[in-house]
């Protein structure tokens, strides 16, 4: 038993002659502290699968397991709790609450949950002191660079301490420096054990990873689920 | 940070939105307590004249012919030649269920007397209770005593009576000691002297043809009590002097219902009001609650944000609708109504029941919205994904 186990995932959006395919048959698994990158075209079904590992987007067809937990088999409110305790998502346009200052937004995770203020605070400047942003706790979004919004975003992601990190083109609106940044900063992350699936068109940022999963016209290219079946 | 801190902020931020919300409660809420607070001053208005107005129950003999009015209001029948009432009787007035609504008993015995040769209409009464029954009198000189009299503005001008004059009254010497003001009633053409004398000088010991009766009016059973005192007196006719008020009382509940009306329209026009504007914000916050739900927001967490909301501004409402509507009937009513000078005083009741209005329509108009927000697909709100 894997981690994190896809058996047979399918996602039809719409019905009859309209019906489209996101993603095809997908079978795949992830070990606890794996690095793995999604590739692929645009349109080839990588942010759907994102979604659906992101508990967001329930599949037409097929299973999706996370630590022995049938995801899709819970309820709305039991996913929003599964979503709280065991994923971080970082936004490839950061989402950021535009009138929450820094520190705020990286609490957000924790605004739902029964801890005291200062224990949540505690944990958002922790979380800012990982990601190098501690002196801008107090701005707000648009009083930040890009690069900033992307540290803020991941700080959010893990204020949580989640063990799984997903992330949808962290890079993707980031010059090659401030990239260069937030791989690193998801280095130290999967260094200190966090499972990470991070999608992205960038070579580069895909060669971080422990492991890459191509997808292409919905399903994986590179013969994952037959790894898969040979842990099984 | 909390769930609260996130409603708050996002209302400091969404300024214009917060305060339009705000304005379709505040009129609805200040409409409300405004026709309330109307109608509530003009009735106390109306009370308070009515408490004024002195008598407001009558008791004459029992009688089927004779016409007469007094003070402009029908009495219905009185006789001199029919059963008289026996003083005595008047006992039993003060053994009815609602005795303690009695404020005064005021027996009055009429007849006809010669003054220095001149006809008059004399009226005996009791002159320790005439203050509460005719609160209106002015007198010119003292109240009489054993062998005085009190000479109504006509009566004196026509029989020329002056102050402190000695006169014959059916052979018996009694002085002038006061003079009544003109009141424009039917008193200015009486001369009065008290009970006993009056009997004595028409020699109608014991006797009395009319009782006035002075009932605290504020929320007074008046007709319960007129039954009550006809079930004492059976030879008695009782009546209730109201129409005049009942009229206006009519007048003021057909006012009431249709402000009532008014306000319910209103109030469901500031309802729909906030549930069509946070509509609207919870369709521009759609990204904003796809980030909730994302980071572990469950459904219930993202609705109490909305409630949160609608609560706080509605809480604002509820205020400054009262204080709007409360303040704007009094200045209104000292500004078109400057003599009468109604007095309103702060309603514990009705600023509770301000708040509490607000609240509800408030919070019954952001559940559909709140309910809109929470189904939000987070995988369709954060389109990137």
């Amino acid at each position: 038993m894997r981690f994190i186990e896809c058996e047979n995932i399918t996602r039809i959006y719409g019905s009859g002659e309209s019906a489209v395919q996101a993603v095809e048959g997908m079978s795949f698994g992830i070990d606890p502290g794996e690095f793995v990158a999604v590739m692929g075209e645009s349109g080839s079904g990588k942010s759907t699968l994102l979604s659906i590992l992101g508990a967001m987007n329930t599949p037409t067809q097929g299973r999706y397991r996370v630590d022995d937990i049938d995801v899709y088999a819970l309820g709305p409110e039991q996913r929003a709790d599964f979503r709280s305790e065991y994923l971080g998502f970082v936004f490839q346009s950061f989402h950021l609450i535009p009138y929450l200052s820094v520190l705020e937004n990286v609490m957000l995770p924790l605004a739902a949950k029964a801890l005291p203020r200062s224990g949540k605070k505690a944990l958002a400047m922790e979380a800012l002191s990982r990601m190098g942003m501690e002196k801008k706790a107090k701005r707000l979004p648009h009083e930040i660079s890009g690069g900033e919004m992307e540290r803020t975003a991941i700080a959010r992601a893990i204020v949580n301490q989640p063990p799984i990190l997903l992330a949808d083109e962290p890079t993707g609106n980031l010059d090659s420096r401030n990239a260069k940044v937030v791989m690193e900063l998801f280095g130290q992350l999967h260094q200190g054990g966090t499972t990470i699936i991070m999608v992205t068109h960038s070579a580069g940022c895909a060669q971080c990873a422990q492991r890459v999963l191509r997808v292409s016209d919905g399903r994986l290219a590179n013969g994952e689920h037959l790894r898969l079946a040979a842990h099984g | 940070m909390n769930l609260s801190d996130i409603a708050f902020r996002n209302l400091l931020r969404r300024k214009s939105k917060a305060a339009f919300i705000l304005a379709g409660l505040v009129v609805g809420v200040a409409t409300v307590v405004a026709v309330i607070s109307f109608t509530r001053t003009m009735t106390h208005d109306i009370n308070t004249k009515l408490e004024k107005f002195g008598a407001n129950i009558l008791i004459v003999p029992r009688t089927d012919n004779l016409t007469l009015s007094y003070g402009g209001i029908s009495l219905g029948g009185i006789s001199f030649d029919v059963q008289p009432l026996r003083q005595s009787e008047l006992q039993k007035i003060s053994t009815i269920k609602n005795a303690a609504n009695v404020a005064a008993i005021g027996p009055m015995v009429l007849g006809m007397v010669t003054i220095e040769a001149k006809p008059a209409a004399m009226a005996g009464i009791d002159f320790s209770v005439s203050h509460i029954l005719k609160p209106w009198w002015r007198i010119e000189g003292q109240v009489p005593g054993a062998d005085g009299l009190l000479a109504g503005s006509e009566a004196a001008r026509i029989l020329g009576l002056t102050l402190g004059q000695e006169v014959t009254v059916n052979g018996r010497p009694m002085q002038v000691a006061g003079l009544l003001a003109p009141s424009g009633s039917q008193d200015d053409q009486l001369i009065f002297a008290s009970l006993t004398t009056a009997q004595e000088v028409l020699n109608k010991s014991g006797q009395i043809s009319i009782v006035e009766v002075a009932a605290l009016c504020h929320n007074c059973p008046v007709d319960d009590m007129v039954v009550q005192i006809a079930e004492k007196l059976p030879s008695a006719k009782v009546m209730a002097i109201q129409q005049v008020v009942k009229g206006r009382m009519e007048t003021l509940a057909h006012f009431q219902r249709f402000s009532i009306g008014l306000s319910i329209v209103v109030v469901l026009i500031g309802g729909i009001v906030v549930l069509v504007t946070l509509m609207g914000s919870v369709k521009e916050r759609t990204e904003e609650i796809g980030v909730f739900r994302a980071v572990g927001f469950r459904r219930s967490h993202v609705m109490r944000i909305i409630f949160l909301e609608a609560g706080a501004i509605s809480l604002l409402a509820g205020l400054l609708g009262y204080a709007l509507g409360a303040g704007g009937i009094w200045a209104g009513l000292h500004l078109f109504d400057a003599e009468a000078t109604p007095s309103l005083h702060p309603d514990p009741l009705l600023f509770i029941g301000a708040i509490v209005l607000a609240m509800v329509v408030g919070l019954v108009a952001s559940a559909y919205p709140a309910a809109m927000a929470a189904r939000l697909d987070p995988n369709q709100a954060l389109k990137t994904l």
